[in-house]
């Protein structure tokens, strides 16, 4: 028995939509941790882990079994990828309605939602974007990279957190389309 | 210094390699993956896969800025290179040493003395290793009465290449010009660097090359030579170790070299000098040293039992030398054949695309490094190697004998390979003689012209 992404996808969503912040799953080869992250919205990644692994790093020259612990701080963006399973899961999460576009990372590095530390966001849900607006910017070994919307419509969710890690290609915001 | 979190900054077969040791030592490793090898074999191994960009190696595997904020952000204590790509940049090594992350290799400054070849013949010379006559040209004039005393045919080489890439065979003297000028402005454009130098065209020579480990103190250790001489337009086939019909003597001539030149730099990590044998002459030359470990690596490992990209790791978190000289004992010989997905009948075209089915050989003294399983997709922006097939044997004939045995247990269907001509060169008379210099492959595909392959389908 193993989890598919599509299984994680669907646990996510029973997640999203349930009071709670963090789920646990131990199946038999398999454990699952979900957790909410700081904004309001749900991180599409999830963590698995085998049962057996040590709880510590292990230490270099140890025999240990190769440890699949989360190697992402605590709620960062993307997924922990065990074999296979979780590593063809892409940070990418298909949008929740056909009118909704995501907004994509255009390159790896440490995303912002604010121009400076302290400052209000670019954007928060609900503000109307068009698609040269700037809704955040991705720092690279000091160089800030600006990211636009890219589309017009209405901010619907917001998914990259504020100083994390993100991927090339990964899901930062959902735009409802306006024409 | 422990490491406990390695970066991957690489793809394909030395990826999954690297990985494979990681885990056999606790450590836990993150891929840096670009978006065409996000389902890659190796993205499964490794702990997690973190995307850096679209397929082109200019928007992921070559960004050092990108590779760094990577390691950063995944809080890893190292980054291990592999080959090629980034593993032989200064500017990673050196925005590593900047960041506090451990690069696993050679300093920057390390990288930088080998990396440029003029300066390493320099380094050589010093350290009382043979160098190939030539040297520096200042001018037309100047590099044509070198061209003069050193003798026709003569390679001009580009100061910034190495691996056969910027360089061009002169015959006649009243060619250098044009040569010169033709090599400088390739030189500009491929590698940032229009200095070239001149080297004699030794016409019969063969590949050996010496493996090496230093602490980065000055203890430098050598874990015998591999010949790799045969090779097509620059490019390895097969490599072997020991180097046959060798004596004991001259193949300790070279190891002393090589651990002299990198003694000389102090040289930290695993690393390899490669030397041109004039077969002729009986003498050596030192051609270049290679900062990184090497595709055929497998093959010192095959006979020494000695991990060698443990032996990195260990070096990077300061362990140093975890074995001495006279610790390293080769055992046989060992043979590695690279399976590419090219046509060798269509002047040995590329043929990416996805690889239907794969039965890859095993059994006792065989190795198989690659990360193409049934149903992987071998994308057309990297180099087509699929595979390093090892053998491992008690002497020359029974290693070969089962490399061809080998060879023929491996299917690939869904894309073509040089696995077909793999078995025709293994059973060639000369090769099977051994001791062939690099001009043997282009002898053997005049007197063996190909047939066309068909690629087998389902």
């Amino acid at each position: 028995m193993s989890l598919t992404a599509k299984d994680v996808a669907e646990i996510t969503r029973l997640l999203e939509e349930s009071s709670f912040d963090e789920l646990y799953l131990e199946m038999d080869g398999l454990k699952l941790s979900l957790r909410r992250g700081a904004a309001a919205s749900l991180q599409p990644g999830a963590t698995l882990v085998p049962p057996t692994a040590p709880p510590g790093p292990p230490a270099t020259p140890s025999p240990s079994p190769p440890v699949l612990s989360p190697v992402a701080p605590a709620g960062a963006a993307s997924a922990g990828a065990a074999p296979a399973a979780a590593a063809a899961t892409p940070p990418t999460a298909p949008p929740a309605d056909p009118n909704s576009v995501n907004v994509p990372a255009p390159l790896l590095g440490t995303f912002y939602r604010a121009p400076k530390p302290g400052a209000p966001p670019f954007v928060e849900i609900g503000a109307k974007v068009e698609a040269d607006t700037i809704i955040g910017i991705i720092e690279v070994m000091k160089l800030m990279n600006t990211v636009r919307a890219g589309v017009r419509g209405v901010v619907t969710e917001i998914l990259g957190r504020d100083g994390a890690l993100v991927e090339y290609g990964e899901t930062l915001m959902r735009v409802g389309k306006s024409d | 210094m422990q490491i406990r979190r390695i970066l991957i900054a690489n793809r394909g077969e030395i990826a999954a390699r690297v990985i494979r040791t990681c885990r056999h030592l606790g450590i836990e490793t993150v891929l840096a993956a670009s978006e065409a090898d996000r389902d890659s074999v190796p993205a499964g191994l490794a702990n997690r896969t973190v995307c850096i960009g679209p397929p082109r190696p200019t928007d992921s595997y070559l960004k050092v800025g990108t590779l760094v904020q990577a390691a950063l952000g995944v809080q890893a204590d190292a980054i291990h290179p592999g080959y090629g790509f980034l593993s032989e940049s200064p500017a990673l090594a050196r925005a590593c040493e900047q960041q506090g992350i451990t690069f696993i290799g050679p300093t920057a400054t390390q990288i930088e003395a080998v990396g440029d070849k003029l300066r390493a013949r320099a380094e050589a010379q010093a350290a009382g290793v043979p160098v190939v006559p030539g040297g520096a040209v200042e001018s037309v004039d100047a590099a044509i009465a070198l061209a003069g005393q050193i003798g026709t045919p003569v390679l001009v080489k580009a100061v910034g290449g190495g691996g056969g890439r910027g360089m061009k065979r002169v015959d006649r003297l009243e060619d250098l010009r044009h040569a010169l000028e033709l090599a400088a402005s390739e030189a500009g454009a491929a590698f940032g660097d229009a200095r070239v130098y001149l080297e004699r065209f030794v016409t019969s020579g063969r590949h050996v090359e010496v493996q090496i480990l230093g602490d980065g103190q000055g203890e430098v250790i050598h874990l015998g030579e591999r010949d790799c001489s045969v090779q097509r337009r620059y490019q390895k086939v097969i490599e072997e170790t020991p180097a046959p019909g060798l004596a004991e003597e001259f193949c300790a001539g070279l190891h002393a070299a090589a651990v002299r030149f990198a003694r000389r730099l102090a040289y930290r990590g695993a690393g390899t000098v490669e030397f041109l044998v004039d077969v002729q002459r009986h003498q050596f030359y030192f051609l270049e040293m290679n900062a990184r470990i090497q595709v055929e690596h497998p093959v010192t490992e095959a006979v020494t039992g000695v991990d060698l990209v443990a032996e990195q790791i260990a070096i990077a978190a300061g362990a140093g030398l975890r074995l001495a000289q006279s610790e390293v004992r080769r055992r046989g010989c060992a043979m590695e054949c690279r399976v590419n997905a090219e046509d060798p009948s269509r002047d040995f075209q590329p043929s990416p695309g996805v690889v239907r089915e794969v039965h890859w050989p095993a059994g006792p003294g065989v190795r198989v490094d690659t990360h193409i399983a049934s149903g992987s997709r071998i994308p057309p922006f990297y180099d087509s190697l699929m595979a390093k097939i090892i053998v491992q044997g008690a002497d020359r004939t029974s290693t070969l004998a089962k490399m061809q045995g080998v060879i023929g247990e491996a299917r690939v269907s869904g894309v073509a390979t040089n696995l077909a001509f793999h078995a025709a060169v293994l059973a060639d008379p000369e090769f099977q003689a051994g001791g062939v210099d690099t001009g043997f492959l282009t002898r053997f595909l005049e007197r063996n012209p190909l047939a066309p392959q068909a690629v087998v389908h389902g």
